[in-house]
């Protein structure tokens, strides 16, 4: 009889205290999600409120005929118009900075990370390239100016200069952080099958890491295609489409949205929002293509 | 350091001159006598130093042709070292660095005229931790031939290899789909077909079945038997029951501690057939090691 009254009681005590135990633990599980889902929200907001504002201001001029094909209005009093070519400027622009930049990029970090070592050069190149993305991007805009511009003028070329100076430091040390996360013994898996170092690189490194550097060189592209300051002094103002970086001056969104701005026209200031909603959606466009082209080649996957 | 320095064109000749010629003709059904079958390693007073550490001091013992030949011994005693150095692998290691002869087929693999990479052409490596690239099944067994340009046709080489891997029947029906959504043990598997479908001489492994569950461990053994007839096996294991069961031959290391600088340097004891080595060893040393007395 005491037996099964002891066992009785100690599976008692035992429901209890598991009771007791877990409510408290319960509240304190709930107040972290509730704080944590309340962070999201507060950051979320002014997120929704910004992208909310520029799509109701920007999308009346994006669905102007036109937009997409004509011209940069002389005078910008007048309504009507469109921003081809500053559409067009900004992917010619950001194309020329991305072809310079990302194969110097993605070379320089295969560099530093599979032959530097810890060298006296590859921790040189290192420190410049921190420092370089440190550096504000107007004065690699004037750096530009006074090195490129005052000697050959003003032309797309000298934007596609200084956005790429912008870019490098960052592909290369987002690509250098990926091929980081490549483990080693894939690579003394290859070469113990005989292969040699470039080879290895070529054909187990680099396809592993591709996800990540492609994901890395997207987001320096985005970042490029977003600025203004380098190309304050570089490109001087085009009103037709130009597509050449070496024929004259050019124009860009990011441009188009600050000299509109500032002009106190109505006219000018829709064609500004509307130059914001455009570069806000081909920075969104480049971002899920990053995310897309970077799920499918992750590490996992064949 | 780079995995191939000092390329030179006479040697990758006479790597395979040397290995052609030793190759004996094989009788019916059985294997040479163990004292019969041709040398394939001779080492001679190996050392290896990582920088001013000596891992392994004077090791010597001979390697013959479709043998299995273990190492065992405790752990830092110099056993996967030694593995190492039978294809250059050790090269990679910062300040690495060796003295004595390593004599594949009577040609010092590490004279400086020799290729590390046409080395490791001929003479393959499974690791502890299976490593297979985060590609598809057919391409990880098609990535060492291609590489090597062998002529035939690529499937029926991958099957042949996945076939002698005995996991054929396990992906035969999902080739294209990535080796990392293997299981351990056939990732392992596929390391070793991978290993195989160069047809190099010599197949290293080292440690393969450390990683894996018994079963899996049960079936890498029975390949290992299987294998034995085609190539010639070097395998690093801590584990003694697997040495007394797979191998041929086996060398049994342990460290020495060296009082006045206070280094611990991994010596070669003893090497011999398997049945004396753990019936009747001759130094007092592998005895206690295998009885259990100590390890």
């Amino acid at each position: 009889m005491s037996d099964s009254a002891t066992t009785r009681d100690t599976e008692a005590t035992r429901l209890l205290l598991e009771v007791t135990v877990s409510r408290s633990r319960r509240v304190r599980d709930r107040l972290a999600t509730w704080w944590m889902y309340g962070s999201f929200v507060v950051v979320v907001i002014p997120l929704g409120f910004i992208l909310f504002y520029v799509v109701q201001k920007g999308l009346p001029e994006l669905l102007t005929r036109g937009w997409f094909t004509q011209d940069i209005p002389a005078v910008s009093r007048k309504p009507g118009g469109g921003m081809a070519p500053a559409i067009v400027g900004t992917l010619v622009i950001t194309l020329g900075a991305s072809l310079m930049a990302v194969p110097l990029g993605i070379l320089g970090a295969i560099y530093l990370h599979e032959y530097g070592g810890g060298g006296r050069l590859s921790r040189l190149i290192r420190f410049m390239a921190d420092v370089m993305t440190g550096v504000p991007s107007i004065v690699m805009g004037l750096f530009i100016f006074t090195v490129f511009t005052l000697r050959f003028g003003l032309m797309g070329f000298g934007g596609a200069l200084a956005l790429a100076c912008l870019m490098l430091p960052i592909v290369i040390r987002s690509t250098e952080e990926m091929l980081r996360l490549v483990p080693d013994e894939l690579r003394q898996g290859s070469y113990a099958l005989g292969n040699r170092k470039w080879r290895t690189i070529v054909t187990v490194v680099l396809p592993a890491a591709l996800g990540g550097i492609v994901s890395g060189v997207m987001l320096a592209v985005a970042r490029a295609a977003g600025e203004t300051a380098p190309l304050l002094f570089t490109i001087g103002a085009a009103r037709k489409i130009n597509p050449s970086l070496f024929d004259g001056p050019n124009t860009a969104l990011s441009m188009q949205i600050f000299s509109n701005a500032q002009t106190p026209y109505a006219a000018a200031q829709a064609r500004a929002w509307g130059a914001a909603l455009t570069l806000v959606g081909l920075v969104f466009l480049l971002t899920v293509v990053a995310r897309i082209v970077s799920a499918r080649f992750s590490l996992k996957h064949a | 350091m780079a995995p191939d320095q000092a390329a030179a064109h006479p040697a990758p000749v006479a790597l395979s001159e040397a290995a052609n010629a030793s190759t004996s003709p094989m009788t019916d059904a059985s294997v040479p006598e163990p004292d019969l079958a041709p040398v394939v390693f001779d080492v001679k007073d190996l050392s290896v130093y990582y920088g001013a550490f000596r891992a392994i001091r004077d090791a010597s013992l001979e390697i013959r042709q479709h043998e299995i030949a273990a190492f065992i011994g405790p752990s830092g005693c110099g056993k996967s070292t030694m593995l190492r150095c039978f294809d250059r692998m050790n090269d990679l290691i910062e300040g690495a660095r060796v003295e004595g002869q390593v004599l594949y087929h009577g040609v010092d693999l590490y004279d400086a005229a020799i290729d590390p990479v046409e080395v490791r052409k001929r003479i393959g490596m499974v690791f502890q931790k299976p490593n297979p690239f985060p590609k598809s099944i057919y391409d990880n067994v098609a990535f060492g031939p291609k590489l090597a340009g062998l002529k035939g046709s690529m499937d029926d080489r991958v099957e042949a290899a996945l076939r002698r891997a005995a996991l054929w029947d396990e992906v035969k029906d999902r080739l294209k789909k990535s080796a990392m959504g293997l299981s351990g043990g056939q990732q392992q598997r596929l390391c070793i077909a991978r290993a195989i479908a160069v047809e190099p001489e010599v197949v290293l492994m080292d440690e393969p079945c450390s990683a894996l569950d018994p079963i899996a461990t049960a079936r890498i053994e029975d390949l290992m038997q299987e294998l034995k007839a085609d190539y010639t096996i070097v395998i690093v294991t801590h584990n003694m029951q697997q040495a007394a069961r797979v191998s041929d031959r086996t060398a049994f290391f342990t460290t020495e501690v060296n009082e006045t600088s206070d280094t611990r340097t991994g010596v070669l004891v003893e090497y011999d057939v398997t049945d004396k080595m753990f019936s009747n060893p001759s130094d007092e040393r592998t005895e206690n090691y295998v009885t259990g007395r100590f390890g």
